[in-house]
């Protein structure tokens, strides 16, 4: 990048200055995430650099060891399970939402999507209390019912993005070819939402499998889910098998963020704005 | 088509159907959003309001003897230095009665929050109460365990007999009931709350402050690039978005350890003797949530620079003004409503805090998050829980108001 001539010393002193700031913060904040992946392949038995060796054998404990085993089982089954219930729910109430004469309409806005900022040790313990006579702590179910509150605002607030966009002639014009309701839904609505819609179950998937602080108050050994099997690792005896888990969850999210980046762009160029 | 249907009816009939039919479309609307309205008072609303109940509830006594209850009240400690003998009877009769039916653990647990050890005494107690007293029921209560002889015994009870009590949240402000009523200092060694909580505030902010200084700058890079790089730039700030908070957290661990990489190469390069202790200590909180954080201050940042003219700041500069007040008069204005919500978005996140914090912060940097799971889970104090909880909740309410009333809640994106 050729800085223009005109440019006086100070301003080309800051230029260089302003981009060493940028590509410290940006290693900042990547390296750190990735220094763990190393040391999953590490021969010793400790977290520290240099390695002694390379080797699988984390990896081989993280996938022969009865409690990651039964913890990544029950992480996936409540985290399917809040997606399909926080997607349906919270494409629904963004479709009734996107009305722009919907009654108060900030307000409701407002409260779907204040389960994302109240502190998450507030909605455990609320949901722990509630729970305990009903019974419904140390079970699966209770745990995706709570989980489906935290990731609903993050359905509602992809899909209602994406509605912003859409154009309601669309649908009035199918209407006045004849098409019944459901089938401008079908084939008018659902594929421009579509995006919006997987976006959001993906941010929904993540953050269930993810939490940790709700499944700390109520599982017990039988429920524990990966985050909090690594809570507990992290904690009481810190070694390479969490390194394995940890870099097994990066390659993860890099693969779910791909997908919804490629989505978000797929979308803003249907909707002409890139 | 339309022309002949339209000349069909009058106005006013058009006019009501009309309005039916956008009758229609709202009612069809808010159908859609009743399932999730309905899961959320259920599951979220109800319990919060629960746990805000807990915070002044005070049934255990009532509803476990509640005759005494209701006695004890009567009872005026500067004339008699203990309850009145009937009131005695009735104290025993209750106690031995509630004991037989196993009913005492919530008592005792109320009573112990307030006086630790307490427990003991009354489950002593009532074990070893007689059918008839021997002698009056002050002696026999006294007989069985001194601490029925004090009036400050006594005055617990009638502190835990009324239904609603102010004690937690009190307590949860460094304040408690004298003994004479009103409200005064509670004892200096039991006085941490207001510290946990200026504790709390003193680290949300700080750490708001440091995502914006190093957000900041890189926002404006990346808003002011070609499309094409930026958005590559952009996805390794989204990547720590997406990455597991444990994760990220271990990975900080791994780092800022004795042994860890930042330390050898510190010590490697010559600049210091010993390894320093960058982890479990407010160093590590502060880097490791300032890292968390930080994508929520660059993405709203960069999405309000990249809406800015880039022909604005070069306007200023055009007409003669130093770069740096071009930047400063112009740029920066315009960037507030983003300023505004990177802040309260980090802010409102960080001062929530639990988990980073509990695992690479030190005894002494704990937020009020750490309290709350602590009383919930290792000292079964509810009360005190449900009233850290209600303090922090409406922080955050105050805050999350703010934040719609200043930026909006449509602005709130993701990605």
């Amino acid at each position: 990048m050729a800085l223009p001539q005109t440019y006086t010393r100070e301003q080309r002193i800051w230029h260089w200055t302003h981009w060493g700031i940028v590509v410290a913060v940006l290693l900042f904040l990547v390296l750190p995430i990735l220094v763990i992946v190393p040391l999953s392949f590490s021969a010793g038995s400790f977290l520290s650099f240099p390695l002694p060796g390379l080797s699988l054998q984390w990896y081989q404990e993280l996938f022969s060891s009865d409690p990651w085993q039964l913890s990544f089982r029950n992480s996936i089954v409540v985290a399917v399970a809040t997606t399909l219930l926080a997607t349906f729910l919270g494409t629904l109430a963004a479709m009734g939402l996107n009305r722009a004469d919907f009654p108060a309409k900030s307000a409701v806005m407002a409260l779907l999507i204040s389960p994302m900022v109240v502190p998450i040790v507030i909605v455990g313990v609320g949901i722990y209390f509630f729970y305990a006579p009903l019974g419904l702590t140390g079970s699966l179910l209770g745990l995706t019912l709570a989980h489906t509150v935290l990731a609903v605002p993050f359905v509602v607030i992809t899909v209602s993005a994406t509605l912003a966009g859409f154009d309601y002639n669309l649908v009035r014009a199918a209407a006045s070819l004849g098409a019944p309701p459901v089938l401008t839904f079908r084939k008018v609505v659902l594929p421009t939402i579509a995006p919006g819609v997987v976006s959001g179950a993906i941010f929904a998937f993540v953050t269930s499998f993810d939490e940790v602080v709700v499944a700390l108050f109520l599982t017990g050994p039988g429920e524990r889910t990966l985050p909090r099997q690594m809570f507990v690792g992290i904690r009481e005896n810190i070694s390479p098998v969490i390194a394995a888990a940890a870099t097994l969850l990066i390659l993860l999210s890099i693969l779910l963020m791909a997908t919804t980046e490629l989505l978000r762009r797929r979308s803003a160029r249907l909707q002409g704005r890139e | 088509m339309t022309v002949s249907t339209a000349t069909a009816l009058t106005g006013s009939d058009l006019k009501r159907r009309l309005r039916r039919a956008e009758w229609r479309g709202r009612l069809r609307a808010i159908a859609l959003v009743v399932p999730l309205l309905l899961f959320l008072i259920f599951f979220f609303i109800v319990p919060i309001a629960r746990m805000m109940w807990l915070s002044v509830d005070n049934s255990e006594l009532p509803s476990t003897l509640p005759r005494f209850a209701e006695e004890i009240q009567q009872w005026d400690p500067t004339e008699t230095p203990l309850p009145d003998e009937s009131v005695l009877a009735l104290f025993a009769e209750e106690l031995r009665a509630a004991a037989e039916a196993r009913d005492l653990a919530g008592v005792a647990r109320r009573l112990n929050t307030e006086v630790p050890g307490f427990r003991t005494t009354i489950m002593g107690t009532a074990r070893r109460l007689p059918d008839s007293p021997e002698g009056s029921w002050s002696e026999t209560l006294i007989g069985i365990n001194e601490d029925w002889a004090e009036a400050e015994t006594w005055l617990l009870l009638r502190r835990a007999s009324t239904t609603v009590t102010p004690y937690y949240l009190l307590a949860s402000m460094d304040l408690r009931m004298g003994a004479e009523g009103g409200v005064e200092a509670a004892p200096r060694d039991q006085a941490i709350y207001r510290d946990i909580f200026a504790r709390t505030f003193t680290i949300a902010v700080g750490v708001t402050l440091l995502c914006l200084l190093l957000g900041y700058p890189l926002a404006y890079k990346l808003a002011n690039l070609p499309a094409r790089i930026s958005n590559l730039l952009l996805i390794l700030v989204l990547l720590p978005f997406w990455t597991s908070l444990l994760v990220r957290t271990t990975s900080w661990i791994v780092l800022l350890q004795r042994e860890g990489p930042i330390n050898q190469a510190l010590q490697g390069a010559g600049m210091i003797q010993d390894p320093l202790q960058l982890i479990y200590n407010r160093f590590g909180v502060y880097v490791a949530m300032t890292h968390i954080l930080l994508p929520f201050m660059v993405l709203p940042l960069y999405s309000v620079m990249r809406g800015i003219n880039p022909a604005l700041p070069r306007a200023a500069t055009g007409l003669g003004a130093h770069p740096f007040t071009a930047f400063r008069r112009v740029y920066l204005p315009l960037t507030t409503p983003g300023i505004g919500a990177g802040c309260l978005l980090v802010f409102i996140l960080s001062i929530g805090y639990y988990i980073t914090p509990a695992l690479v912060g030190g005894a002494n940097d704990q937020m009020v998050s750490w309290f709350i799971a602590f009383f919930t889970n290792q000292t079964v104090n509810w009360g005190m829980a449900s009233a850290l909880g209600s303090l922090l909740l409406v922080a955050v309410l105050i805050i999350y108001w703010l934040y719609i009333r200043l930026v909006g809640v449509e602005r709130m994106r993701l990605g």
